[in-house]
């Protein structure tokens, strides 16, 4: 099928303002958005410009606004959208250029919440013990790709540039939760700032957007209940 | 172009962000008074490491009333190569995994868990009990992410060591003079400035080139840049015949599902329904090693038995039951529903051979150390580990599970030396005008007034799929060199649309084209070169294996537009070849 793309546009170096510009493709409907937007850069404009890499939802590169929601390109079926796409780059951080946005906030947020596993332990021989249930308590949070589709989906963060935003507090759920784990303290301190899980005000938009399926609205509740009553 | 250069010094510099780069990096980071930098052309958690999925190889002996040995597993391993793996460094992959998995549980890998709380762990394809008796459960996991934990959690160690990351610039030439590598030169995405690292150690953990076919596994981001980089400076690259064909991709799309489907008692079955591994692999059946069963899917597909009259067999894993399927394999069932519309509880999934792994690259001792000929020459300074290294633990075919491992093993024990190395050596001497000959090329492919990139690549890998594939015979081979010759003389010439500096996604794919040509010319070459049949490498013109003869691992070096063969031999330690049952 003849599918048409809008796509907005932007070399902030060059351009007075962004633009939409338009493609037509020959596609499958079984094709990805990302094949769309392959094509149109492979063989009408290698000027259009954005990030992918693994095409198949797990390497968290291509986050866009396809017809006004957050989705990865390449999770994002021709039929589940139709003949006419709208493409626009993720809102809230600063476009680089067209659909490729900075993304350094993005990951300065994500190291404030230190993520990664806190135990002065010394390790034993062999591996640590953890249940089942355990290691069930924090699951859903380990499938985050850091995509940032949530954070750019949210409007707390897109009105307070100083909020940690969805996906890192979902990054300190994954360690809060984990049994093996004993930085939760100072995790919370962190994010009962101003900055940090109260910015949050159950709008459910980063659960909405997340590619992987994240109950991240919950997630945060979650840390925000363990902000306040403490433990697991 | 930009003519801007920034100059950089770091004792050490690893180019990648995937797990072997992540791993090194770490143990640099864990060593006092070196400063290293990790070069990714993405962000590091967008590399490919996070889309393995079924385990990570190692005998904890968790699982199985047997127990597990590591030698056990390495006889597995040397067995899978197809007997060309070198066994002095299949023991230290093998002994070292079992230390290596226990520290990535130590820094926080969320595996699976046994109901007595130990590390999970599954079968796997080759690997076997008791010298290849039944299959074992080695496999450790972490549900069917295992990669994208790996990954994270190293990325996590990272963070914590404070890392220095140069995210999203690509290396686009190395420094080297004589036998010693001097550094780096990289063009910063963003803004395409150019940066000559200056370094004492180089590694290069690059990953793979399966985008030279057209079905495969690998991101578009795998186009082995380092192998290319690595042979224009004149240095050989080592048993490039052999890449393996995975058996399960899910079909006309290439995205894997994991051995690990198979492992949890998932079978493959022909139009007709039958289990037809049966036949092929009588004891290990669906979890023969991968060559074996990419052949055999092949062959039913041949004789007429493929899936509704297509290229495909069917996967099924109906009788495993949603529970089984939804806690174990949740993302291919995720993958299956989004793209083909099959929930795997329900129905069979559509599968054919996926391009997925080279077993060959960059020639390596045990330590990450670049080897400039077959005699075993060292470069000083300059490292491989991962995918894009050949120690050689993999011969002539990987086991599943042991990338995953291979990554984590050989990347610790290169960062280790190269922060030995860093501390011993001086910084060598760089011209001033280091930055110029990526500049010249870089230059040419803007200026470029011949045909499209996608017009070469789409021809490439056409013809790489068609005669360098699971199946290989002489007449086709020599079609296949024929043709990348001249795609190699049409991209000296190749035009790009995009003229502008910043985030010139257009220049830089043209760029990983010239690297992909390098490697397909390279794999056709040494496919044409070698005339036997071993492991991943089939010729149906010498269908069987030639220890005679062949038993000896290829070295290539390029020498102007030609190749130039040179061989190493085997390292035999506890294993002599026999013949390969399954």
């Amino acid at each position: 099928m003849r599918v048409r793309f809008e796509i907005k546009r932007y070399d902030p170096e060059v351009d007075e303002a962004p633009r939409f510009q338009t493609y037509e493709v020959e596609l499958e409907e079984t094709d990805r958005v990302l094949d769309g937007l392959n094509e149109i850069r492979w063989r009408q404009d290698g000027t259009l410009t954005f990030r992918r890499s693994c095409e198949h939802g797990i390497c968290g590169s291509d986050a866009m606004r396809i017809n006004g929601r957050n989705r990865l390109a390449c999770k994002t079926l021709i039929r589940e959208v139709g003949d006419r796409v709208r493409v626009e780059p993720i809102l809230g951080f600063p476009v680089v250029r067209d659909l490729a946005v900075d993304q350094r906030r993005f990951f300065r947020n994500y190291r404030s919440v230190l993520p990664f596993l806190i135990n002065e332990d010394p390790a034993p021989a062999r591996e640590r013990l953890q249940s089942t249930e355990d290691r069930e308590r924090f699951d859903d949070t380990t499938k985050c790709i850091l995509c940032a589709a949530c954070t750019t989906a949210c409007p707390s963060a897109w009105g307070d540039e100083a909020f940690v935003g969805p996906a890192a507090i979902v990054q300190a759920h994954r360690f809060i939760f984990d049994s093996r784990d004993q930085g939760a303290g100072e995790r919370l301190a962190r994010l009962t700032a101003r900055s940090g899980v109260w910015g949050c005000r159950t709008v459910f938009n980063c659960t909405m957007a997340c590619p992987r399926d994240i109950q991240v609205t919950k997630a945060i509740a979650e840390v925000k209940r363990a902000a306040i009553i403490g433990g697991r | 172009m930009s003519t801007r250069v920034e100059y950089h010094q770091l004792d050490a510099v690893v180019v990648g962000g995937g797990g072997s780069g992540l791993a090194a990096a770490v143990y640099l980071a864990r060593q006092p008074g070196i400063r290293a930098g990790v070069i990714s052309k993405l962000y590091p958690t967008r590399s490919h490491t996070g889309t393995a999925q079924g385990g990570v190889g190692a005998a904890l002996g968790n699982c199985d009333p047997e127990g597990d040995s590591w030698e056990w597993h390495m006889f597995d391993t040397v067995k899978g190569s197809d007997y060309l793996a070198d066994q002095d460094a299949v023991e230290i992959l093998c002994k070292e995994a079992i230390d290596v998995v226990y520290e990535l549980e130590h820094m926080g890998l969320p595996f699976s868990r046994t109901p007595d709380g130990r590390i999970a762990q599954r079968r796997f394809g080759g690997h076997a009990v008791n010298f290849g008796e039944k299959p074992s459960r080695r496999a450790c996991y972490a549900a069917d992410r295992t990669g994208h934990m790996i990954l994270q959690t190293l990325y996590q160690q990272c963070v914590k060591h404070n890392v220095e990351f140069y995210d999203e610039y690509q290396v686009v030439d190395l420094l080297v003079e004589g036998n010693r590598c001097n550094g780096v030169v990289a063009i910063e995405i963003e803004t395409g400035t150019l940066h000559v690292f200056h370094a004492k150690a180089v590694l290069f953990a690059t990953g793979g080139w399966g985008r030279m076919f057209e079905i495969t596994s690998n991101a578009v981001t795998l186009t082995g840049d380092a192998p290319a980089l690595i042979w224009r400076c004149g240095l050989p690259l080592e048993d490039m015949e052999f890449f393996q064909i995975h058996p399960t991709g899910i079909y006309k799309l290439g995205i894997l599902i994991t051995e690990g489907v198979r492992g949890e008692g998932g079978v493959l079955r022909n139009s007709e329904g039958e289990r037809f591994m049966e036949r092929y692999a009588p004891t290990m059946k669906d979890l023969a090693s991968r060559d074996v069963v990419s052949r055999a899917i092949y062959l039913e597909v041949k004789e007429g038995r493929g899936v509704d009259g297509r290229a495909c067999v069917n996967l099924d894993a109906t009788h495993l039951g949603r529970d089984v399927i939804e806690e174990k394999l949740p993302d291919i069932a995720d993958f299956c529903r989004t793209y083909i519309g099959v929930d795997p509880a329900v129905d069979p999934m559509p599968v054919q051979p996926t391009a997925h792994y080279a077993m060959g690259g960059l020639p390596t001792d045990a330590d990450g150390r670049h080897l400039a000929d077959a005699d075993g020459t060292i470069v000083d300074g300059l490292y491989a580990s991962g995918e894009c290294a050949c120690v050689s633990v993999h011969g002539a075919n990987r086991l599943g599970t042991n990338s995953l491992l291979d990554l984590i093993v050989f990347g610790r024990r290169a960062g280790l030396h190269m922060g030995a190395y860093a501390r011993g050596a001086d910084f060598g001497e760089i011209p001033a005008d280091a930055a110029d000959r990526a500049i010249e090329q870089l230059e040419r492919i803007r200026e470029g007034k011949g045909e499209r990139a996608a017009v070469i690549r789409d021809e490439m890998r056409a013809v790489m799929t068609d005669h360098v594939s699971v199946f290989r015979e002489e007449p086709g081979l020599e079609k296949a060199v024929e043709k990348i010759k001249e795609l190699r003389e049409r991209f000296l010439t190749v035009k790009v649309d995009d003229k502008s500096e910043r985030f010139n996604l257009d220049v830089l794919e043209a760029f990983e084209l010239g690297c992909l040509l390098d490697c397909a010319y390279s794999t056709a070459t040494a496919a044409r070169n070698r005339t036997e049949s071993r492991g991943a490498h089939y010729r149906e013109d010498c269908p069987k294996r030639d220890d005679g003869e062949w038993l000896k691992h290829t070295f290539q070096h390029l020498r102007g537009n030609d190749v130039e063969f040179s061989y190493k031999p085997v390292t035999i330690t506890r294993f002599e070849p026999k013949e390969r049952v399954y």
